[in-house]
């Protein structure tokens, strides 16, 4: 069963419709004490970091992240959930909740015919194995919509990237924590088949 | 490298199809989400659903097909037609719409765009225009106005001058629906699409006129063009989602195939 986080930063039951369809069991909480029985997270999320993170303060869901990741919880950041899951935020600047080392960072464009947020769907390079990028094959794209994204302190958790303007990180993973800059949720059948797996990853 | 999309519109009119899409296969006849779901596997980018009549009654019904739309289809959908607040900007958001459109009463009240931006993200928010050509005068500088009311009601507002302020107000994306252009099968209104790409700094949709899969090549490329939005192009049979892409990425337009 997985457990989606609800921490009012967009429209979060895409996710789990997406993952019904995907044959995971899911459900929606904004509870830190349910979040805390959690076998496997999802931390979804559109929006801005700095609101993001007052909300995931005040309601104490931030510590049960932290708590979840520490215990070993498989958890999914996507979007915003994976770029507050760096120590720090450009946006803001935000603190952030730190379960990787490193700093979510605005697009620095040098080409001003590209677009800031970039929106639609990108080419996802594989640079590293990693079991939730199993069976992601060159040209496989993957829907994006978005301003900021994850910057790791080390290259090590960096799993894959994407081209626009130059290449930044789209999907980044710690130990039992792995994050995308991209919506599986919106992605079509490559985003539903990325859900099936991480049903079936243990966060090793 | 970012993709150039292609979406497809459908018009819907309480909850049905409308009878002006007409249909190859019968198994889908008159239910959008069915006939959604077929083009979504059928590569589609992105949808959009236009409610042509949009009134008071009907708003429920949409948001019931909403619903079931984005339990059918696992890629960004957007929502036209008749949303006038916040409120109904928010409700198709909580049904599963990923954006939705803006027309007629960002006309009547420029303020709304910023109101619906501030509640749901300008990624979120779409400005959608009706647009015809006209002589450059003063009050019309580009020579391109905007129209309301499905393109009878001229407004006296310059397209060009409109698309900024839409920008300014807080619109994530801009619908250029060239009303000249519509239902000709001519091709894209080039000049004005790429007008208004090169003055923004926001995706631009470009909208009516395509009855080719060239047009479509020629409004991404010398349009400037984000995303090309067909209709009948499709509907009619003429030609699959997959067929459209194909031509294009066979002339190098980068598009999303693996699906």
């Amino acid at each position: 069963m997985i457990t989606i986080i609800d921490y009012n930063a967009g429209n979060i039951r895409s996710v789990l419709r997406a993952c019904k369809e995907a044959g995971a069991e899911a459900f929606i909480t904004n509870d830190p004490k349910t979040a805390a029985q959690a076998t496997k997270i999802i931390f979804p999320g559109v929006g801005a970091a700095p609101s993001a993170m007052k909300y995931l303060k005040e309601s104490g869901m931030d510590a049960a992240l932290r708590d979840a990741f520490k215990a070993g919880v498989p958890i999914l950041g996507i979007c915003l959930g994976a770029q507050i899951g760096l120590e720090s935020s450009e946006e803001g600047p935000t603190e952030c909740l730190g379960l990787i080392p490193g700093k979510t960072v605005r697009f620095k464009l040098k080409d001003k015919m590209l677009k800031i947020p970039h929106i639609g769907w990108n080419d996802v390079k594989v640079l590293k194995a990693h079991p939730l990028l199993d069976g992601i094959k060159e040209g496989d794209q993957f829907y994006f919509v978005h301003s900021f994204y994850p910057n790791p302190a080390s290259r090590e958790n960096i799993y894959a990237v994407s081209d626009y303007g130059e290449d930044f990180c789209c999907a980044i993973g710690f130990k039992n924590y792995f994050a995308t800059q991209f919506h599986p949720e919106k992605s079509g059948r490559l985003g539903l088949e990325f859900l099936e797996r991480f049903k079936g990853w243990e966060g090793k | 490298m970012l993709s150039k999309r292609l979406i497809v519109c459908l018009d819907v009119r309480n909850g049905r199809l409308a009878k002006s899409i007409k249909f190859v296969d019968t198994k889908d006849i008159g239910d959008p989400v069915a006939k959604a779901r077929q083009y979504y596997e059928d590569g589609v980018d992105e949808l959009v659903f236009y409610d042509i009549t949009a009134s008071r009654e009907e708003r429920d019904i949409m948001l019931d097909m909403v619903e079931k739309a984005a339990s059918q289809i696992f890629i960004p959908f957007s929502v036209g037609g008749g949303i006038r607040s916040v409120e109904d900007a928010t409700k198709l958001r909580e049904a599963g719409a990923e954006k939705v459109n803006v027309n007629t009463a960002a006309i009547k009240r420029k303020e709304v765009i910023t109101e619906i931006a501030d509640a749901i993200g300008s990624q979120s928010t779409v400005l959608s225009m009706d647009i015809r050509s006209v002589s450059p005068n003063a009050k019309i500088p580009s020579g391109y106005e905007i129209v309301i009311n499905g393109g009878v009601t001229p407004t006296g507002i310059d397209a060009l001058w409109w698309a900024k302020e839409g920008e300014r107000l807080g619109a994530g994306e801009l619908v250029i629906n060239s009303i000249d252009a519509d239902g000709t099968k001519d091709g894209y209104e080039i000049k004005l699409t790429r007008m208004i790409a090169d003055a923004v700094g926001i995706p631009v949709i470009a909208s009516g006129g395509a009855g080719k899969p060239e047009h479509l090549y020629e409004v991404l490329t010398e349009g400037h063009a984000d995303a090309a939005l067909v209709a009948s192009i499709v509907h009619y049979g003429e030609y699959t989602c997959r067929q459209l892409k194909e031509y294009l990425d066979g002339r190098g337009i980068k598009i999303r195939l693996s699906y």
